[in-house]
């Protein structure tokens, strides 16, 4: 991982690959890789789907390597969603396979000329770029069936749907799993229209000829990450509900603690919760033939993700998670897990964000577009989107946007970016988080709900305004780091609870970079990428006015606790003091 | 007085999803998860009318209790 792969898409005679020196970005991974070239190099005032965005591809510090749980992959750009630096992180297999190659980072640049669709072929012979427009508009399983017809199935595919081609702010781009299906995504801001702005459709990685990559002191790696492999499975989230019930398990907490927003925001429970819990989503898995425990990347030990088949045993979709059974279920009124799941898959066929697309068809709900917990109208609009109609084509510009078009005034979004699955006002530590990520409504960002909800890190009464700005704030310091590292951030239940586990993490950064790293360096990390996308948003225009969230969650209380987000804006202006 | 108890994942495993149950005043949270063969451990989250509580916390009739193990997810 010693080199950067720089493809300048609008190079006079057609793209022109070069395989760059690291320089000022040595040791950098993740989302420290995609925002410091993003926010050295990308003029903040650019337009998302211009020539002057650059789309920054990076495996984190420890990808590649077999340190478990190290296959996330982080993809930065200008967002066309929110106008500012994005971090958008997936799974499956891409990260592994990229590292494996060599490559810290891929930076599309430019733009090319013609509407021309273009397939990167990257494997131990080097790299190739070729026009191919018989892969136009194709949805994602369609193109991956192709591109193991074409390069076989030890390949890994990157690739946009139709959404990405059309440019769509809702648009996602798919990383394919260990079964070579495309369910992984980098899902938020539409860092695949950026990708679709620079005319590439797929980009094919095989490692076969390559080695892991190899430690610098190999016995404290091996060691360092025996401790984490054990204090992982040790801990019962990491261990024991994540495998047996994925993300989803959150659905019934989150409805009993009153912060489930249901009908785009408008109440904190929702009568269908049991119809599409985790429990009941991993009882049906199990029943039909499919699997509630499995990995979404080799290396995986926590195996969070799952497989779902239809009534007659055939696949369905992936396991949808928790903020897609959310977005597409409960807050738009429908506890069907079927429905969900087949808009889960065609989200993943077409290249859409499902945070997005579900808030958006909530809003497009309110405004009279369909009835909620109508699930065939919810069906019937993705397919929409799916085609680009005109309806597709507002759809699919996301749940702000919508609004706007349909004159809806509550519009859950903070920097144009839809909220997912917790109501700040009964979670109010996920607001804080909300409200001033560099991402937009980010839940990721910095999840609060750990310590408001589910009492890991201790706990903060996600009900009062008290302690909330020092949570996010820790929380976002250390997500920036873990996002850096390649580690899938579910290791955090086991590293918040278990000093020896974060001992263990640091140690196995040690061991492969033959580095002194301490819980301190750790922390400055994460502040050091806040930084760089807090100083991207800042030239780029935003001020402390777009740290805030929809004026209705401070004057509309939210059923059952009666509550509103009382956390005052001089407190969210010192999320970033340190 | 009645309450309602519902549990959660794991803890559902030989035990059941939601049932209303006849206890006399002045209960705990920990005598009803004693009565359940709960432990402190298992019970890591618990919730009293959509609050959480600790085990301590007195019952009241009508009152509704969830109870999970400890989950993560997002």
């Amino acid at each position: 991982m010693d080199k950067i792969l720089r493809i300048d898409m609008g190079s006079v005679g057609g793209p022109k690959a070069a395989a760059k020196e690291l320089g000022e970005y040595a040791g950098f991974g993740g989302r420290a890789m995609t925002s410091a070239i993003i926010s050295k190099e990308v003029p903040p005032l650019c337009h998302p789907l211009g020539a002057e965005n650059k789309l920054v591809i990076a495996p984190g510090m420890l990808s590649g390597t077999v340190a478990a749980m190290s296959g996330r992959l982080s993809v930065g750009c200008k967002s066309p969603l929110t106008g500012g630096i994005k971090e958008a992180n997936s799974g499956g297999q891409a990260a592994q396979v990229l590292a494996r190659l060599g490559f810290a980072a891929i930076v599309l640049e430019g733009k090319p000329a013609t509407d021309d669709l273009y397939k990167i072929v990257i494997n131990k012979d080097g790299i190739k770029i070729s026009i191919d427009n018989s892969l136009k508009m194709l949805p994602n399983y369609d193109l991956v069936e192709k591109m193991k017809a074409e390069f076989g199935d030890k390949i890994s595919c990157i690739s946009i749907g139709p959404a990405g081609e059309m440019k769509m702010n809702v648009a996602s781009i798919a990383c394919t799993d260990m079964e070579l299906r495309p369910t992984r995504h980098a899902g938020r801001g539409g860092v695949g229209a950026v990708m679709g702005s620079k005319g590439v459709k797929v980009i094919v990685l095989d490692d076969s000829g390559m080695t892991m990559r190899a430690p610098k002191d190999p016995e404290k790696f091996r060691d360092a990450n025996k401790r984490f492999v054990d204090g992982l499975k040790q801990h019962p989230v990491t261990g024991q509900a994540l495998p047996a019930y994925g993300t989803n398990v959150l659905t019934n907490i989150l409805n009993e603690a009153g912060g489930y927003p249901t009908y785009n925001f408008k109440q904190g429970n929702f009568t269908g919760a049991s119809k599409i819990s985790g429990e009941t989503q991993a009882e049906t898995e199990t029943k039909r033939g499919g699997v509630p425990t499995h990995g979404c990347h080799r290396g995986c030990v926590i195996r969070c993700s799952g497989i779902y088949n239809d009534k007659d045993g055939h696949f369905l979709s992936k396991q949808p998670e928790y903020e897609t059974v959310w977005a597409h279920g409960g807050n738009c009124g429908i506890d069907d897990l079927d429905s969900i799941a087949m808009l889960d898959f065609l989200d993943d066929n077409y290249g859409i964000d499902t945070i997005e697309m579900g808030a958006t068809i909530a809003v497009a709900m309110d405004a009279g577009i369909a009835k909620f917990g109508d699930a065939k109208a919810a069906i019937d609009l993705v397919k929409e989107v799916g085609k680009g109609s005109h309806l597709g084509r507002i759809l699919g510009g996301g749940a702000a946007m919508t609004g706007k078009a349909f004159g809806v005034e509550r519009v859950p979004v903070v920097k144009g970016q839809a909220m997912p699955a917790y109501d700040p006002r009964a979670v109010k530590g996920i607001g804080v988080t909300y409200a001033t990520s560099t991402m937009g409504a980010d839940h990721t960002a910095g999840y609060a709900v750990a310590t408001n909800i589910l009492k890991v890190g201790g706990f903060v009464d996600p009900l009062t305004s008290e302690g909330q700005i020092e949570l996010s704030r820790n929380l976002q310091i250390a997500t920036a780091a873990v996002d850096s590292t390649g580690m899938c951030l579910f290791i955090a239940f086991a590293v918040l609870d278990q000093a020896d586990t974060f001992q263990a993490l640091i140690d196995l950064i040690n061991g492969f970079y033959g580095g002194q790293l301490t819980g301190d360096g750790v922390v400055e990390l994460g502040k050091k990428v806040l930084s760089m996308e807090r100083d991207f948003n800042t030239r780029a225009g935003f001020t402390a006015q777009q740290d805030r969230l929809p004026r209705y969650f401070s004057t509309e209380a939210f059923a059952p606790h009666n509550v509103k987000f009382d956390v005052k804006d001089e407190d969210l202006d010192k999320v970033f003091n340190w | 007085m009645q309450i309602t108890i519902k549990l959660f994942a794991t803890l559902r495993n030989n035990r059941f999803d939601s049932s209303k149950m006849e206890y006399s005043a002045g209960t705990t949270v920990l005598d009803v998860l004693n009565n359940l063969s709960i432990s402190e451990k298992e019970a890591a989250i618990i919730f009293v009318n959509g609050r959480h509580v600790e085990r301590d916390h007195v019952m009241l009739d009508g009152d509704s209790v969830s109870i999970f193990p400890p989950i993560g997810g997002g």
